[in-house]
């Protein structure tokens, strides 16, 4: 019985200890997987870069059922990590719950907005980046067709879907754009095959450049585009290099900008909602070695100018979300 | 004659099993250069070392006991019940119609109702396969792990297009109201002086759970129904004779089967959650299979069985919080734990009882 007592007391200073020391942040991925070469692992490389810099330390979890999004926040917070970052939009109705519970906690969430004190949310304006990249694949396109994937049918996904129609059309109005989504649930994130085949459904139709906003489903996008000898469009992180020569280029959301900057405020989050866009650098196009010899110096300076033009506000890119329409495409 | 003891049985076989099983886990976390020993400790401090791991250890044991015990009845038949986990689904569907479509005045009223929503889900899911194997003879384990898949489609379908309130984006049910939240095992503690920490999954349907137990204790040794199906599952033949009809025991075998497997759902989506979410029953349905083949068939095994799960669920999440252990090798460690307790039985019952015999015959 003593021995017992004894055991749990040093249990209880060791756990006591353990949670004082933890002041270091922590991110949560979701569904799809840290290494989905696309959202998650720009999360993690903006997480990663944070570390390398300041030498510090941060904790992470994966993601791996629905079910445990809100114990994973709740251990989190538990712990002392502080902030805690997470990345998606299904995380959404769970942290509207879990962050009252937690007041001195700072949360950051990433793809959504949620409203409550402590409580920063970053979103990004995916339209603006998909329409350049639209752009690009209307004009690299010989048959006058384009591809989009999407990952799970949601409309943050059709934001893309839809700002990639409009840039697509908006170079070369006679283009036909292709739209699928992978499947409804957050399993699409991560069905690689499915991703597969559906590019070689959209190529049997004519796409030559296939969009994949996908997660880590657009890694078998990739491959199959490659594969068929189209080119293919990445996403999130920069997926040039992925099938060098064969990816025209990878529309940027710098998620991993996003991740840096929360670790780096630590517990001064500015709370309330930061809207990333192409004036800040939050999306873009890839330009890289594997990708120089597709994208002429005529096409980048199109595309700079456009870019230019939607900062400027001469041209306004439709967001889907805005009123779940999109005059481009439908769903 | 028996070789051995029931103790041994009961006690020892299970113990050696556990014993090999965490023996080669640790092998495996020494393989991928982590410390087995740190790794134990932590997952016994994280899962039963405070009020707050036992809040975990027991949401996760009280999902294991239902699925356990629908395993375990169904094995009385010496029907394969592997359909645990779209039973349990389908009891969430039950349960969330329960909780949202009708305004409950009080928990517990909801909390009956919503049972019976649960079960009788839960129970017609089960009687699918189980009419299909009374009556056609397709056999219970094709049909009742095909039904997982079906049980999963019906849930996307249902969640997306049905269930998900206008507006947003995750597949999930709108959250349950206020009034039928179940309280928390923490409130109940609290509020008669045992201090236990608050935020934790376990609630009163634990309570249930355990009442279960005892319910499956008294229908299958106490009653004339539990006999039945004692005797059709040692021998069909002789049960026919004996004038039981093998269509009738398998159906309702079955139907009670599926209604626990269901019932689980009070406590995940109930009680945890509260709201129906895609993947709610995250495999229990399947664990329950070990926790029947743990526990003998028997409640009270499957109790302790539960609580084993429970402790690895816990523990192992734990683990992968806090060590850079992969998740996946708590996966392992319960597959090695099935494997021993399951299957490789016979390997450590055959010298088990040699030894036995020769005790006896030193004696």
């Amino acid at each position: 019985m003593t021995l017992m007592k004894s055991l749990m007391g040093a249990a209880a200073s060791i756990a006591l200890t353990a949670g004082m020391a933890l002041a270091e942040p922590a991110i949560i991925f979701d569904l799809g997987g840290k290494f989905d070469k696309s959202f998650n692992e720009a999360a993690y490389t903006g997480a990663k870069k944070w570390a390398d810099e300041t030498g510090g330390s941060f904790k992470e979890i994966e993601m791996q059922s629905e079910a445990q999004r809100e114990q994973a926040l709740r251990r989190l917070a538990e712990a002392g990590s502080n902030p805690v970052v997470m990345t998606g939009f299904a995380f959404g109705n769970v942290l509207g719950e879990v962050a009252g519970d937690y007041p001195d906690t700072d949360f950051v969430i990433i793809d959504m907005v949620v409203d409550a004190p402590n409580v920063t949310s970053v979103v990004f304006t995916e339209h603006e980046g998909s329409y350049l990249v639209g752009y690009m694949a209307a004009q690299a396109s010989k048959n006058n067709t384009v591809g989009f994937i999407g990952g799970m049918d949601i409309p943050l996904i059709r934001r893309f879907a839809c700002g990639y129609a409009q840039g697509a059309k908006a170079a070369n109005p006679d283009t036909t754009v292709i739209a699928n989504m992978t499947g409804t649930t957050p399993a699409a994130w991560n069905d690689p095959v499915k991703g597969g085949e559906l590019t070689k459904a959209q190529i049997s139709q004519g796409a030559d450049v296939v969009y994949a906003a996908a997660g880590g489903t657009g890694v078998g996008v990739l491959q199959a585009a490659a594969d068929a000898g189209a080119l293919s469009i990445g996403v999130d992180s920069n997926q040039n290099g992925m099938h060098p020569g064969k990816v025209l280029t990878s529309m940027l959301k710098r998620v991993d900008v996003a991740v840096y900057d929360a670790f780096s405020r630590g517990t001064e989050q500015p709370g309330g909602f930061s809207v990333l866009n192409l004036a800040s650098n939050g999306v873009g196009y890839a330009m890289d070695e594997n990708n120089a010899e597709l994208v002429s110096a005529e096409m980048q300076a199109t595309v700079d100018a456009i870019a230019d033009k939607i900062i400027a506000g001469d041209i306004t890119v439709h967001d889907y979300m805005s009123d779940e329409s999109c005059p481009a495409l439908s769903f | 004659m028996q070789t051995m003891p029931k103790w041994a049985d009961i006690v020892l076989i299970p113990l050696i099993n556990l014993f090999l099983a965490f023996f080669i886990s640790g092998l495996v976390i020494l393989a991928i250069g982590e410390d087995p020993v740190a790794a134990v400790k932590l997952m016994v401090e994280g899962a039963v070392g405070s009020t707050y791991g036992w809040g975990f250890t027991l949401y996760y044991a009280t999902n294991f006991i239902f699925t356990g015990l629908a395993v375990a009845v169904a094995f009385h038949a010496a029907l394969f019940n592997i359909g645990g986990e779209g039973q349990a689904a389908l009891g969430g569907l039950g349960v969330a119609l329960v909780c949202l479509m009708i305004p409950w005045p009080h928990w517990t009223v909801a909390l009956v109702a919503a049972s019976v929503g649960a079960a009788a889900f839960g129970a017609l899911w089960a009687t699918i396969p189980a009419y299909l194997q009374a009556k056609r003879g397709s056999h219970i384990v094709i049909t009742t792990i095909m039904f997982n898949f079906i049980a999963a489609a019906l849930l996307n379908y249902v969640l997306v297009n049905l269930l998900r309130p206008a507006g947003t984006m995750d597949p999930a049910s709108a959250k349950f109201p206020e009034a039928t939240h179940l309280p928390t095992l923490s409130d109940i503690l609290n509020s008669v002086g045992i201090p236990f920490a608050a935020r934790t999954p376990a609630n009163v349907t634990l309570i249930i759970a355990l009442i279960a137990c005892v319910a499956v204790y008294y229908l299958i040794w106490r009653t004339k129904l539990g006999y039945q199906i004692r005797a059709f599952g040692k021998s069909e033949p002789a049960a026919r004779y004996a004038g039981i009809s093998s269509v009738k025991i398998i159906m309702i075998t079955m139907a009670l089967s599926g209604g626990l497997a269901g019932m689980m759902a009070i406590n995940n989506v109930m009680g945890e959650a509260e709201r129906l979410i895609l993947n709610s029953v995250e495999g229990a349905g399947f664990i329950g299979i070990a926790v029947a083949l743990m526990g003998r068939s028997h409640p009270f095994g499957v109790l302790l069985a539960s609580i084993l799960f429970g402790f690895l669920y816990q523990g192992g999440a734990e683990l992968a919080l806090w060590t850079s252990i992969p998740r996946d090798l708590v996966v392992v460690i319960q597959a090695l734990v099935i494997l021993f307790t399951g299957a490789l039985d016979g390997m450590v019952r055959a010298p088990v009882e040699k030894m036995f015999l020769m005790m006896r015959k030193g004696a």
